[in-house]
């Protein structure tokens, strides 16, 4: 029947947009050393390592063998698994098989990614289908703005509606000190003002009509890992373990034009079967804290109506109330998401371990005021990949 | 704890220049291992693809098969490697409580791209690349090595070439089954010294594919279980100055731990039929020692007894290996395919009779810096 | 530069050069029979699915929700709707060529009548009033053309806004 995993141990490198001191070894090496100090382990105590990254933006070929000496992996049996976007979300998956399988109890999760070192535009065009996609698209940017395009379109939202999420993230980035764009001019402003300012500035200049750059991630140079444990030695490793209740996810066309542009019905279905293990029936009432894949601001809107959050063309009201705030009914991305921070590879990682921080009451000026039982993390790549994982604070039955 | 058997194997036709599509090759496979089984795609239950982004041209590289794996509305990830570790984690997978039945498919077209540019990008860009090593010249490195460790000779190494090439010549999804003398090999074109053309496997295209079931999704299908019976995985080092190219210790310990979970203490009598990855001919002999099959040093000796030939204690490679064709990261998973066929008595004409327990074998990395093995019985 | 005395070095770059992966990919019969009839006849095919009879535009072997082989081609029309759109204004080097791209320049996801799916392609404009979600737009074909989906040389905005009977029942303007 399988074992029940836990995350027992979180570590990540500050994000910065380069980070020219280390070699991605080195970087990996910082992330993995500083999840083994967050569970007073040694690489000693690893049974298995999983790793993740995005061949061509470093231009690497068969990064788990070239990463062994960073990532504890010499001697030890290591995978690589890689799905574009949920990269760091699908290592985080990996990782819970390889214990729940029952053949390892401490594995080590990787995720890294320097794209500075790289032309990410250019890499993530290679990602569209070279025959028929790749001549006319422009990278991550590009298409995300042509999913806003039909977003707007469907549910009249305006650019007030995909600042909204902007600022909320970019306001709760300032309390964790990974974020890569911690924007200190901010900081005590209030939502109404920094939303006006940010749709009338003409600095935030339009990237891709009709996205301006304040709708859109960073490129970010970081690493992360996390370390799953299995149920017989997971409380032994840590005081209040973040078991994983679920992970589902989906993954279903391979052409862009083949999506339904209406909705996210990868994100919709993963989400449902995850809610179904659990029994989750009201995912905004039962669910803490999420910790989102928001790869640009609208998403921040249409996605939390396909997790069931709210119905369709209700996300601007979720967000424009309040009610996914910090001391909101369902705060969401209290490290200042993926509007804060974007190395790719570890993104989803990143998600996976701030959820599971805010369940362990490790997440510092970012803890959130309230007993977390239950955290939802998310992952967005591919053609629409999406991943979902529910950890909480009871162990599962 | 519960088992996992695999249910259904399906291979294309190997060989170069396939105009078949990644799509095209993956759905063959699909429906071949599907059909193998007994069942059809709405019996599996999740879906791992294996592919690499340099090998397919293209960045996230399992976007281009969703629909031909059956990926539809199921949980589905990938695994970048060879396809003997997307069996292994598929296993895992299977055994995790969440699903019943995994499919495992990967694909390449190697022969689309430039191997050695490709190969290039997988040593140290700042101080490796600008040699121009790619993994030929890496393989021809271990050779040597090995060479001057063992004693064994460029006669030893032809001798593997002839006997897989033969047995090549009755497995029909490879395209390099031929009769060769020593002499040919010998006197086949210079590589990089001391490796010659034949002692060097093909870039291949194809793609393979395979069912796996616990005790419960077994039921589904009318194909009778071969089940995995042990399997292990383990990374050496990376730097090949860091490592010893002639010492085998990635295998020894991938391949102790698949014995341990399978009750396995002599693998040389225990085993009845080995798939290794056999990517340059001398790596048949340096993986007989890693694998147990002969002591450190003897790999050239257990070759010369004819103990490994069809019609042997052990035959290995009976489908021809890597040698015969090789579609880089499928080739892994073909073994693990051969492996089943023989242990089910279905391996036609390469049938190893009376076969009961197999192993199959696959690498990752420069001169197999990681290695994947299963056991897999009746 | 290092200085042994501080400890401190300048942190360097290495690049990887002008590293080039070239590859071919195969189109498969359908794709090729689609590019080989806008070369030739300047029309477009899909696929379409025995199991669910969608029409799929680019044609592709095999339908993922039937998991179903595809043998058939149909025609569709060179006119269709945008179903998704933007207009690029950000400067990028276009892997395809190693040079940058001219910006700005509309780009859509196209359905073209007949089909269920989308083409992305460019568009003949950049006028944020007109390059929009369910505007309808027309192929245009170069005039020397070489078997690559860029012998349609852009879709061109035609007035009418939606075809009668469109997908919100809008009717032509």
């Amino acid at each position: 029947m399988g074992k029940r995993a836990a995350i027992v141990g979180f570590g990540q490198t500050k994000g910065s947009s380069s980070r020219k001191d280390v070699n991605g070894i080195e970087m990996i090496h910082e992330a993995v050393s500083a999840a083994l100090a967050d569970a007073e382990l040694g690489i000693e105590d690893i049974d298995a390592v999983v790793i993740g990254n995005m061949d061509h933006f470093e231009g690497i070929n068969y990064v788990d063998m070239w990463s062994v000496e960073g990532s504890g992996g010499v001697m030890k049996p290591i995978i690589k698994v890689t799905t574009g976007g949920t990269t760091g979300t699908t290592v985080a998956m990996c990782a819970y098989y390889h214990v729940a399988s029952g053949l390892f109890d401490r594995v080590l999760a990787i995720g890294w990614e320097k794209n500075s070192e790289s032309d990410t535009t250019g890499a993530i065009i290679t990602a569209y289908d070279p025959i028929w996609e790749r001549p006319n698209m422009a990278g991550a940017i590009g298409g995300l703005a042509v999913d806003a395009s039909r977003y707007m379109h469907d549910h009249g939202v305006t650019e007030r509606d995909g600042a909204r999420v902007t600022v909320r993230d970019r306001l709760n980035a300032l309390n964790n000190p990974y974020a890569h764009l911690r924007q200190e001019w901010m900081r005590g402003k209030d939502v109404a003002t920094l939303v006006d300012l940010l749709v009338s500035s003409e600095e935030n200049q339009v990237l891709a009509y009709p996205l301006r750059m304040s709708d859109l991630c960073p490129r970010t140079d970081a690493a992360a890992a996390l370390i799953f444990a299995s149920e017989d030695v997971a409380e032994t490793i840590a005081p209040v373990p973040a078991w994983v209740l679920a992970v589902a996810n989906r993954h279903n066309t391979v052409y862009y034009g083949d999506l339904d542009w209406s909705l996210n019905e990868t994100l919709e279905a993963a989400s449902r079967q995850a809610f179904a293990k659990v029994g989750i029936r009201e995912p905004l009432k039962e669910i803490d804290v999420c910790e989102l894949y928001l790869p640009y601001s609208y998403a921040g809107l249409a996605w939390i109506e396909s997790i069931g959050f709210c119905g369709p063309g209700e996300g601007r009201r979720l967000l424009w109330d309040g009610v996914t705030d910090m001391d909101g009914e369902i705060p969401m991305n209290p490290s200042g998401g993926v509007m804060s921070s974007n190395p790719i590879g570890a993104t989803g990682v990143i998600r996976v371990g701030e959820a599971a921080i805010q369940i362990m009451g490790k997440a510092g000026l970012r803890q959130l005021n309230r007993d977390v039982k239950i955290a939802m993390a998310t992952g967005f790549g591919g053609c629409y990949w999406a991943d979902v994982l529910l950890l909480g604070k009871n162990k599962p039955l | 704890m519960e088992k996992v058997a695999v249910m259904g194997v399906g291979q294309t036709s190997f060989e170069r220049e396939k105009d078949d599509t990644f799509e095209e090759m993956v759905f063959e496979a699909v429906q071949a291992a599907l059909s193998d089984a007994g069942g059809k795609i709405g019996d599996i239950d999740n879906v791992l693809t294996v592919s690499n982004d340099f090998w397919d041209g293209r960045t996230i590289s399992s976007m281009s098969v969703m629909y031909a794996a059956g990926a539809w509305d199921k949980d589905v990830s990938t695994v970048e490697g060879d396809g003997i570790f997307g069996a292994i984690y598929g296993a895992m997978r299977t055994l995790a409580g969440s699903f019943d039945t995994t499919l495992v498919v990967a694909h390449a077209k190697g022969s689309m791209g430039r191997m050695n540019l490709i190969t290039n990008g997988m040593f140290d860009p700042i101080y490796q690349r600008p040699l121009g090593i790619d993994a030929t010249m890496a393989a021809a490195l271990q050779a040597r090595c090995y060479m001057e460790r063992t004693g064994a000779t460029e006669e030893d190494f032809a001798s593997v070439s002839v006997k897989n090439h033969r047995n090549g010549c009755r497995n029909p999804h490879v395209h390099l089954g031929m009769e060769l003398s020593i002499e040919d090999v010998l006197r086949s074109r210079k590589i990089s010294d001391p490796l010659k053309l034949y002692d060097c496997s093909p870039i291949s295209d194809g793609a393979a594919a395979v069912v796996l079931a616990n005790e419960r999704g077994a039921k589904r299908f009318a194909q009778k279980p071969a089940w995995i019976r042990g399997m292990g995985h383990c990374s050496d080092s990376y730097t090949l100055g860091y490592r010893d190219l002639a010492n085998t210790r990635a295998l020894q310990a991938a391949s102790r731990k698949a014995y341990g979970m399978a009750g396995i203490a002599d693998p040389l009598k225990e085993l009845d039929v080995v798939e290794l990855y056999d990517a340059y001919s001398y790596m048949e002999l340096l993986w007989y020692e890693g694998l147990g099959l002969a002591a450190e040093g003897r790999g050239a000796e257990l070759m010369m007894s004819g103990a490994t030939c069809m019609g042997g204690d052990l035959p290995v490679n009976p489908s021809g290996g890597v040698l015969s064709a090789h579609p880089v990261l499928v080739a892994g998973l073909a073994r693990l395919a051969e492996a089943v066929l023989q242990v089910r008595g279905d391996a036609g004409e390469r049938q190893v009779a009376g076969a009961k327990t197999a192993l199959a074998h696959g690498i990752n990395g420069a001169c197999g810096q990681a290695h994947g093995v299963i056991v897999i019985g009746t | 530069m290092a200085d042994r005395k501080t400890g401190q070095t300048e942190l360097l770059y290495v690049t990887s050069g002008d590293m080039y992966q070239p590859y071919s990919y195969s189109l498969g019969r359908l794709g090729a029979e689609f590019l080989n009839t806008i070369k030739e006849e300047k029309r477009f095919l899909g696929a379409r699915c025995p199991g669910c009879n969608r029409v799929y535009v680019p044609p592709r072997s095999v339908c993922g929700r039937c998991h179903m082989k595809m043998e058939e081609l149909v025609p569709v029309s060179d006119e269709g709707e945008i179903v998704a759109c933007a207009i690029i204004e950000f400067g990028f080097v276009d892997p395809n060529t190693g040079i940058a791209r001219p910006v700005p320049y509309g780009t859509a996801f196209i359905r073209l009548d007949g089909a269920d799916t989308a083409l992305p392609h460019f568009l003949d404009s950049v006028d944020r009033e007109k390059v929009k979600v369910g505007a309808r737009v027309k192929a245009v074909f170069e005039e020397t053309r070489t078997g690559k989906i860029m012998d349609i040389k852009h879709f061109a905005l035609i007035d009418q806004y939606r075809r009668p009977g469109g997908s919100n029942g809008f009717s032509v303007e």
